[in-house]
């Protein structure tokens, strides 16, 4: 009862500090992996409709190999699959070309398994059998050594990670104006992806560009929305995206530290703040729909942030739970959530190499 | 024209220093300890090949955990024999440049990678349980060093080319770090920043540190670092504040301290990569010394066959009569057995 009128009263101030703890307990060692496999920075975890969990991951060896005068690269990333109980089943997509930097995974309503690659610059569909069924973007041929700086001169003065000054793309494959992003499936480190009910799919497109864009769900481009900047409809730095029941789509515009939620011809709706800067968000299924959003660390500092809000899809804070750090129970740079249940969390941590199963209370 | 001469001379002598081995001071008529080197010690199963020796470590048991550039950087587990038991962490993401591997009183597996700037916790099953610094992200792809890019400010929770790690009896963690920054930093047990010696950048004041290269902690909680490029070796208190210098065994390239109610302090004087001229005359020697800096003596010898030393890395010292020794450029890990000391200093001493 206590609970429920700090709920209230939190949705009432929207003020960062007036969220109500949710107590949790959280199985940090809950995958269990064989002698040889290693996870690294767990970029992408999700649940299938049977409980199964895929995870994609930064590990291995990120290789620049030499080619003729041009550099290639391989390598850096793979996805593996594990039962409900955390046991280890396979690994799926071994040496795939696209398995470059993981940036995320999902799971459709189908089963089927969509990886998002930050470097490769692509989203790839795998069937429940693990057979690759479609292809968003494509990978550029080569490198460029030393490295084009990543973000535009726009991005860069806003506090990306790139040069001041650079105005061509960090290599071969990427198009569009800086900012928006081609009318086309060329990302420039996209970051997630989501379906609506009718199975069209939504790319957030991304930390490169600044837009969502749509396809059918025979992967035929349909439109996007979207421009560099702080107002409605603009972004800086689209890291996560979710859509609910009523296809209304929750955009993760970590830069401006919102959710902006539009419909799905990209009408925007209204934006959710008082929740950080969110890096990793997802949506409970079922009738009453909750939404789950990672106010996450930077990699470089566990000393503030890394708590995750629980929302109505009103936007009213529900409450919130947990802090960066490393110890279980703590959060390293949470960059993904799977919420297919709604007090059944799994988090994915860059900072801390592993997936942290959480029971809220 | 004397006067107008003699500091640019002085200036002409500082900048040639680190190639004249012969100029870093050294301690005088030190005695000599013999010893043997256990023959062929280490036994690798056919098709594993040992590459750069860069860190080797003994835990409890006595087995031995070697971190080694080969192909990929690797860390290898052997028994107490040398009998070859098993593969720690292939594959992983932090795994690109071997620097250092220590284990801790826990039988914790730990490495240092300045390939990936990362200080990577193993427990004793081989699981990595805590990561310490962030791995640049790939998508950055490779960036250019020649110019080099502006310093910048040392960050609490990443390293720069980061070399050594210890740890005080709470638990505390000591980080040496690096080639890029240079400075010790002091994380609770739990990877929280607590405090640093030393920044982003060089210096050889007594609270700076020009490149840092190893650390050992002592059953006080003093911090001795090797201070590489200023051929000295720096004390610290457990709040990293300065306790003293030594500045009389060549170039500090690695220490380490051993544990129980008398713990001995060895710094290894290695021998520069590449063999430069003259270098074989006067470095390559171990100074075995009690932790205020007393030198009790000193073994070994720049030189390429077993017995000879060919750029120590690293040393174990868990048993102060048995030094194992990881080495760079002979892609090989030697166990020391050391004997008494010659009654008197042996003439070599005076080289």
């Amino acid at each position: 009862m206590r609970n429920v009128w700090l709920a209230i009263l939190a949705g009432a101030i929207p003020a960062l500090a007036q969220a109500p703890e949710i107590s949790f307990d959280s199985a940090a060692d809950f995958l269990k992996l064989p002698n040889n496999i290693y996870l690294g920075e767990v970029a992408g975890v999700a649940a299938n409709s049977k409980g199964e969990i895929f995870v994609y991951t930064r590990t291995g060896h990120p290789t620049i190999t030499i080619g003729t005068s041009r550099p290639f690269a391989h390598g850096g990333s793979r996805l593996f699959e594990f039962n409900k109980s955390g046991g280890f089943v396979r690994e799926i997509g071994q040496d795939s070309y696209g398995f470059l930097v993981a940036q995320q995974v999902r799971v459709d309503p189908q089963d089927n398994v969509w990886v998002v690659d930050q470097m490769s610059n692509m989203v790839i569909k795998f069937d429940p059998n693990g057979q690759v069924a479609l292809l968003l973007g494509r990978k550029a041929e080569s490198e460029r050594v030393p490295a084009a700086p990543l973000v535009p001169q726009a991005e860069a003065a806003a506090g990306g990670r790139g040069v001041a000054g650079a105005e061509t793309p960090a290599r071969g494959g990427r198009g569009g104006p800086p900012g928006a992003g081609a009318q086309s499936d060329i990302f420039n480190r996209p970051t997630d992806v989501a379906w609506d009910s009718a199975g069209d799919i939504y790319v957030a497109d991304g930390l490169g560009n600044a837009r969502v864009a749509k396809f059918d769900k025979n992967g035929k481009f349909v439109k996007s929305w979207g421009s560099r900047g702080s107002g409605p409809g603009q972004f800086n730095q689209v890291h996560g995206i979710a859509i609910d029941a009523n296809n209304n789509v929750y955009v993760a515009d970590a830069g401006n530290n919102r959710i902006q939620v539009f419909g799905g011809d990209g009408t925007f709706k209204t934006q959710f703040t008082g929740i950080g800067s969110p890096a990793a968000i997802c949506i409970t299924p079922g009738a009453r729909q909750f939404l789950y959003s990672s106010n996450s660390n930077p990699p470089d500092n566990i000393d503030a942030g890394g708590e995750i809000y629980k929302l109505d899809l009103t936007g009213k804070i529900a409450g919130k739970f947990g802090k960066a750090g490393k110890l279980p129970k703590e959060f390293g740079t949470v960059n993904a959530i799977s919420c297919r249940s709604e007090n059944e969390l799994l988090v994915g941590e860059i900072g801390n190499w592993r997936v942290q199963k959480l029971t809220l209370r | 024209m004397k006067r107008c001469l003699s500091p640019f001379m002085a200036a002409l002598a500082l900048l040639a220093a680190p190639a004249l081995a012969q100029s870093k001071a050294k301690a005088q008529n030190v005695p000599e300890i013999p010893f043997d080197t256990v023959p062929n010690f280490l036994k690798l199963p056919p098709g594993l090949y040992m590459g750069e020796a860069m860190g080797v470590a003994t835990n409890s048991k006595g087995h031995l955990f070697v971190f080694t550039r080969s192909a990929n950087t690797r860390l290898f587990e052997f028994d107490q024999n040398g009998k070859y038991l098993r593969e720690i962490g292939e594959g992983n993401y932090g795994f690109e440049f071997a620097h250092s591997v220590r284990v801790d009183p826990q039988d914790n597996i730990w490495v240092v990678d300045e390939g990936t700037n990362l200080v990577i916790k193993f427990n004793p099953a081989g699981k990595i349980v805590m990561v310490l610094g962030h791995r640049p992200e790939a998508v950055a792809g490779a960036v250019a060093t020649n110019p080099p890019p502006p310093r910048q400010p040392a960050g609490k929770y990443t390293f720069g080319r980061p070399t050594d790690v210890g740890w005080d009896p709470q638990g505390d963690i000591f980080v040496s770090d690096g080639y890029v920054n240079n400075r010790v930093v002091k994380y609770d047990k739990n990877g929280r920043f607590l405090a640093q010696v030393g920044s982003e950048t060089p210096g050889s004041g007594p609270e700076q540190l020009n490149l840092p290269h190893g650390l050992a902690v002592d059953a006080q909680g003093n911090v001795y670092v090797a201070d590489r490029s200023n051929n000295r070796m720096q004390v610290y208190d457990n709040n990293l504040k300065f306790k003293a210098s030594y500045d009389n065994i060549g170039t500090s390239w690695t220490v380490c301290v051993s544990p129980g109610p008398h713990q001995y302090l060895f710094t290894s004087n290695s021998n520069p990569n590449g063999n430069p001229p003259g270098s074989w005359e006067n470095t390559g020697e171990i100074y075995k010394m009690e932790l205020d800096g007393t030198i009790l003596g000193k073994f070994g010898h720049a030189g390429k066959l077993p017995g000879g030393f060919q750029v120590v890395h690293m040393m174990d010292c868990r048993n102060p009569n048995e030094i194992i020794v990881a080495e760079i450029e002979s892609w090989r890990v030697q166990k020391l057995l050391l004997k008494p000391p010659a009654e008197k200093p042996a003439s070599a001493a005076a080289r």
